[in-house]
């Protein structure tokens, strides 16, 4: 009698796995053996919580993956933790959105060959009410400032995130150090961000991409928008392989190669939400502006 | 009211439209939870039964410590296995941070205390006649460590049930430790973290509905197995 219970525990523990799929290695498009270059090993993406949950990531992988062969680990997180993932060796390759970290981050020698890939802008955004005034603002500090002023609600991403510092950056050009009842850190993501500003009805710095992507879901208003001054720069770096020798790096590169390729930008060009455009280009800019605006470009 | 209704009727009405990611996702679920379970039963139940039945120094403070373990948080467990299993750590090596086997690992650590504690207090639950009777008619150490699981089975499967209850609806260790990658280590309930982080709180709602659905069949066919087994 015992036996017999113990031969229908296991079974049901087996079925239950096997139906899992959890002894098979992952095979995202499909389970033939992979024949890409990449010749079944994944690569470790980290970026930034606005590539993937705008759904960017979608359209641009699953081509790359088949050529390759071996599927895109895709780890989406903030700024800060994607390049501390990068330094510790958790990533073969990182997209992210914070130019002086990620200069930092070179320095050191964490990375190697860092190219620009897209940019788009950061904008204010809050109740439509704006009962600071913020949409007559004439820079990004005078936001901050009649924020600060009105001590009406603010909600920070506070999380060492790329917007987060742009933020940070934007608080000291203003020379204000924000603090108070009306000064709420989430901690979380960008979208998550923009729930609380929803529900607190607060104002909020947040990328572009994101704010489109979620705007149906959400009562907040642009208020302020400025894309030279509050311009949001997206760059992939490999990293180092001399640092981490079992890092993945000819699929780091070979990634970046095609999300810097003509096609790959073309398809960032293309990703629309709504009929606005998310991300623009930056990688090939059309001949005439060559050197103008890819810093690599320049000599 | 009306907004909190609407969300609801939305994600019922998802629940007819989930899609393949959404099945892939509580495959990987079920199966880490399983295999998880697994192993915490095979090391949780002997040492249950080993600490209930033994007579040694300590046995009161092993006892206390093993319960205390049970409040552990899962973003400890998730924090220190991060901190080994990264390839600056002791573990970093093998690669595991980021893959179904680091979530594997982190749900065992989790499930264990509570699989040994409950597998303890079954074995203390069984009646001590049993155990002499068998001592008096003869049976070794190992012997009467078998009947005193026969007796108990049904306490002894409650161990395990909830062991799996605990990691099954888990969602720390999933995320910190899986780092819930699309269709590698993306379990339901880091999909539901992230589809609420994005806004769609109708499609996290239903994931969390299918969610309680598995669980509850699973408990049916645990009390099934308990009442087929049952003399």
């Amino acid at each position: 009698m015992r036996r017999r219970t113990v031969a229908t525990v296991v079974l049901a523990l087996s079925v239950s796995l096997a139906a899992s799929g959890l002894g098979c290695r992952p095979a995202p498009e499909d389970a033939s053996a992979p024949s890409g270059p990449g010749q079944g090993r994944p690569i470790r993406l980290a970026t930034t919580t606005s590539t993937d949950n705008t759904g960017l990531l979608d359209r641009l992988l699953p081509p790359f993956e088949r050529w390759w062969g071996a599927p895109v680990h895709v780890v989406a997180v903030g700024t800060g933790r994607a390049l501390q993932l990068g330094r510790n060796g958790d990533a073969d390759v990182l997209l992210v959105h914070a130019p002086e970290a990620e200069e930092a981050f070179m320095a050191e020698g964490a990375g190697v060959n860092r190219r620009s890939v897209m940019f788009n802008d950061f904008l204010f955004v809050g109740p439509k009410e704006d009962p600071a005034g913020v949409a007559g603002a004439g820079s990004p500090a005078d936001v901050l400032a009649r924020i600060a002023r009105a001590q009406a609600p603010f909600v920070s991403r506070g999380d060492d995130s790329g917007t987060h510092k742009m933020e940070l950056s934007l608080w000291k050009k203003a020379n204000i150090a924000p603090a108070g009842s009306w000064y709420l850190e989430a901690g979380q993501g960008m979208g998550a961000t923009l729930l609380v500003a929803e529900e607190k009805r607060a104002y909020g710095l947040t990328d572009r991409a994101t704010f489109l992507a979620m705007r149906d879901r959400l009562a907040l208003a642009p208020l302020y928008e400025n894309p030279e001054a509050l311009a949001n720069l997206y760059s992939i770096i490999a990293v180092n392989p001399a640092v981490h020798p079992g890092a993945n790096y000819l699929g780091a590169m070979a990634l970046a190669a095609w999300v810097t390729s003509p096609a790959g930008q073309r398809i960032i060009a293309d990703f629309r939400i709504g009929g606005e455009t998310l991300f623009r280009p930056l990688a090939v800019p059309p001949a005439e502006t060559a050197g103008a605006r890819t810093p690599e470009a320049a000599p | 009211m009306r907004w909190t209704l609407e969300q609801l009727v939305e994600a019922l009405r998802l629940l007819g439209s989930l899609d393949r990611q959404v099945i892939g996702a509580l495959g990987l679920s079920l199966g880490l939870a399983t295999l998880s379970t697994a192993l915490a039963t095979a090391a949780g139940v002997p040492t249950g039964i080993a600490l209930g039945l033994g007579r040694f120094r300590g046995k009161r403070l092993l006892t206390t410590v093993l319960h205390a373990l049970l409040a552990l948080p899962t973003v400890l467990i998730g924090l220190v296995l991060y901190t080994a299993l990264s390839s600056r750590g002791l573990l970093g090596p093998w690669r595991l941070l980021y893959s179904p086997t680091a979530i594997v690992l982190g749900q065992f650590i989790l499930a264990l205390p509570l699989v040994t504690a409950l597998a303890l207090a079954a074995a203390e639950g069984v009646d001590p006649r049993v155990r002499l009777t068998a001592l008096t008619l003869g049976a070794g150490r190992w012997r009467v460590a078998r009947t005193v699981l026969a007796e108990g089975r049904g306490a002894f499967l409650a161990a395990v049930v909830a062991g799996f209850g605990r990691v099954f609806g888990e969602v720390g260790i999933s995320m910190m430790l899986g780092g819930n990658i699309r269709g590698y280590t993306r379990t339901v309930t880091t999909a539901v973290a992230l589809e609420t982080a994005k806004g769609h709180v109708p499609l996290g709602i239903a994931l969390g509905l299918v969610l309680m659905a598995v669980a509850l069949g699973v408990n049916l066919l645990f009390l099934h197995l308990r009442r087929r087994t049952d003399p």
